[in-house]
């Protein structure tokens, strides 16, 4: 009889307690400024000091210091996290443990987990960095434009190449066509190269791999040894390139963060991400309603040069003369939406007397096998193609 | 385009560059295996010695400095692997497993610690002067040759000539023959008066400090930068424990057994530029996916240890008592 009682009273004390703790629960999920945590999910460590996850731990702090949150109470953070469901799936239950109010994951592979977990937890926004699954309610994709950046590289590049009289250029890229956002960003660095020096020819060595030194090192080896490149840009995350471009006696263009303390002698400009313009903006809006409307407010995020969601590295003195004006004018045609990178119009730049002139030509978009992907004059291709569906190289681009 | 002569120069060049540390780790590895002990952590072993060899290097502005330190720490490493399984008796496999992690943790522990401090290799003249390109009088100047065998920097050569010198030691000098039989059968050689444990040691340090130097090579190659979660030793320390086999235990057959593994290495670079100077030869070349290179070494190693095992009358290089701990109270 004893037994019975003590097992009524137990099971009684633990009902009571789970109900006490599920009613802290609800209030902790409130959306009171005082209490909102964001969750972030990085395919690499926090502690980085450079690359991919540090770019996004980076930009994640200072928005959240621009909108006046401690990030040592406000913001939970699991790193190490492989691209695997269930890996990502455990970090998320985690995470919505912990009380967040909205996570972000920073990987492509993330994305299926996150679908799934945005539909259990309804309550909770996800963010998903350049992935392209989204709903209705709280789970949407986030990228850049950092093909617009790139773009402006390619002008300091085309500058350099003409300058040396050599149109080889050289690109350490970690994919090529396999993956539309390496592809945009080659063919959108050729395009810039080749508005300053029409000749100029991109030779592409893709490592198929998104981090390898090693590889990345051979690779700007090879293209500077037997191509004759004299100018390395790179879609990869080290700053191998750029040293084996001054170790040359070449230029180059970096990529994620300025190299130019790396490779002072070599480095001429970098396209950079400020997660910071996006991150500031999801958090608050996240913050001021409901997760059902978050994307109802947000949509799937596409910021470019006009967001300030990328830029480039402030020129070094490497560059040749004109470099900043030309880029200047770039800038302004992309900025003011004049003109777009892909498009059937295309800059040109001349330089006479010292002064840079900017013309806009109407030219069809050609792939390097001529096929036409945009006449003469027509519109920019959809945003949907540079980022997803992207697979031909343009004309002037050759894979090596 | 590139004329062919120069484009296969560059290409053999690049091979015995890239091969460098996988010579270091592997010869280091026989080391320690013939002297009974399987050690798995070649790949942390190689991050301490690179980590370590490099700062100092750098303050000291020394490639000697460097290359003293590396061989140094990562011997210091091989002592904590010989005291665990030697002295405490610890199962080999797993405190190797726990020294490459411990050891890779070493390296991302001291990169990030430095942040912004991270020396940078430019600063330092005398030590870039140190690992610079040693031209050899009449030898470099031979066309082809000249650049592909004698126009490196000295810890090149030095890789070669610890081979070489491991070689003779394992198999002409009375203590490398004793540290076979320790190998091979450690009581029957303990009781001919052999010191079993003091070997080890020796052995085990002196094997990890040449692996230490692969990492310091490795770190130099890259040209000393310190990528957040990049370590730069990126797996060579396993493929220098698969190397062991591939050459049969053999210093000597480890210089070319590692240019075997560094060639493909390299051809997953070098495809396309070979591919479009050699179309009818060497045209399909540029079908063949990058993965496939990078698996082809360890597809390799594979068979060789089908072939190994199938064969009748083998006569392995791989010592007897390899990863069995001797306790000589069991006598």
């Amino acid at each position: 009889m004893k037994k019975v009682i003590s097992l009524i009273i137990t099971a009684a004390i633990m009902a009571v307690s789970l109900f006490t703790f599920a009613g802290c629960g609800a209030k902790d999920g409130d959306n009171g400024q005082g209490d909102f945590i964001v969750g972030a999910i990085y395919i690499n460590s926090q502690n980085d000091t450079s690359g991919y996850t540090y770019a996004h731990h980076k930009g994640l702090v200072k928005a959240m210091q621009d909108l006046g949150l401690d990030t040592t109470r406000h913001l939970k953070i699991v790193d190490n996290v492989e691209e695997d469901d269930m890996a990502v799936s455990n970090a998320i239950d985690l995470l919505a443990g912990q009380g967040c109010d909205i996570i972000f994951g920073i990987s492509f592979g993330y994305i299926n987990a996150m679908k799934e977990k945005s539909e259990e937890f309804s309550d909770i926004v996800f963010s998903h960095a350049t992935g392209y699954m989204s709903n209705d309610t709280n789970f949407n994709n986030y990228f850049g434009r950092i093909y617009q950046a790139r773009y402006l590289s390619g002008i300091a590049a085309g500058f350099k190449s003409l300058a040396l009289g050599n149109n080889n250029i050289g690109y350490v890229s970690a994919w090529g066509t396999e993956y539309a956002e390496t592809c945009s960003g080659i063919n959108a660095f050729a395009l810039g190269a080749r508005s300053v020096n029409p000749d100029a020819v991109i030779h592409v060595k893709k490592i198929s791999a998104w981090g390898d030194q090693e590889k990345e090192r051979q690779a700007a080896e090879v293209l500077i040894d037997t191509y004759d490149c004299c100018v390395i840009g790179q879609h990869c995350d080290s700053a191998q390139p750029q040293l084996v471009a001054q170790e040359k006696g070449m230029f180059g263009c970096g990529y994620n963060s300025d190299m130019t303390s790396q490779a002072p002698n070599a480095h001429l400009t970098a396209p950079i991400w400020n997660w910071d313009v996006y991150y500031r903006y999801a958090i608050e809006t996240a913050m001021n309603n409901p997760a059902s409307q978050f994307v109802s407010t947000v949509g799937n995020y596409y910021g470019g040069l006009v967001e300030g969601m990328v830029d480039l590295t402030p020129l070094s003195a490497n560059c040749e003369p004109g470099t900043d004006e030309a880029i200047r004018l770039a800038r302004e045609a992309m900025v003011t939406g004049t003109w777009d990178v892909f498009s059937g119009s295309k800059l040109v730049f001349t330089v006479r007397g010292g002064n840079v002139e900017m013309s806009i030509v109407g030219d069809a978009l050609l792939d390097n096998a001529g096929n036409e992907i945009v006449p003469a004059g027509g519109p920019s291709v959809d945003d949907g193609v540079i980022q997803g569906s992207m697979n031909y190289y343009l004309e002037g681009v050759i894979a090596e | 385009m590139i004329d062919p002569i120069e484009l296969m120069t560059l290409f053999l060049f690049s091979i015995i560059v890239y091969s460098i540390p996988l010579l270091y780790g592997t010869v280091g590895e026989i080391m320690v295996e013939k002297s009974g002990s399987l050690n798995l952590g070649v790949e942390g072993t190689m991050a301490v010695g690179a980590v370590i060899g490099y700062i100092v290097g750098c303050r000291a502005d020394s490639i000697v400095a460097a290359m003293a330190v590396a061989f140094a720490m990562a011997a210091l490493v091989g002592a904590l692997f010989a005291f665990l399984t030697v002295t405490l008796q610890a199962n080999q496999n797993v405190t190797g497993l726990t020294i490459t992690t411990f050891g890779v943790a070493v390296y991302f522990f001291i990169g990030n610690a430095l942040g912004n401090k991270w020396p940078q290799f430019q600063d330092s003249p005398g030590f870039a002067e140190g690992f610079s390109v040693i031209r050899i009088p009449f030898l470099s100047d031979i066309p082809v040759i000249g650049k592909v065998l004698f126009s490196h920097n000295i810890m090149v050569y030095m890789a070669v000539a610890i081979a070489i010198l491991c070689w003779f030691y394992l198999n002409r000098t009375v203590p490398g023959l004793r540290l076979r039989a320790i190998g091979e059968n450690p009581a029957a050689a303990d009781s001919l008066g052999v010191k079993v444990a003091l070997n080890k040691y020796i052995h085990i340090m002196v094997g990890s400090g040449i692996m230490g130097l692969g990492g310091l090579y490795m770190g130099l190659n890259m040209g000393g930068t310190f990528e957040g979660s990049n370590c730069w030793i990126n797996g060579y320390g396993w493929i220098a424990i698969a190397l062991v086999i591939f050459v049969n235990w053999s210093p000597a057959m480890a210089v070319a057994g590692t240019f075997v593994f560094g060639f493909f290495n390299t051809l997953r670079m070098y495809n396309g530029a070979l591919a479009s100077t050699f179309p009818e030869v060497l045209g399909w070349l540029d079908d063949i996916p990058a993965q496939f290179f990078s698996a082809l070494p360890f597809i390799i190693t594979l068979l060789v240890l089908i072939i190994d095992s199938l064969r009748k009358n083998k006569r392995s290089g791989q010592p007897k008592a390899i990863g069995l701990n001797y306790y000589r109270e069991d006598r």
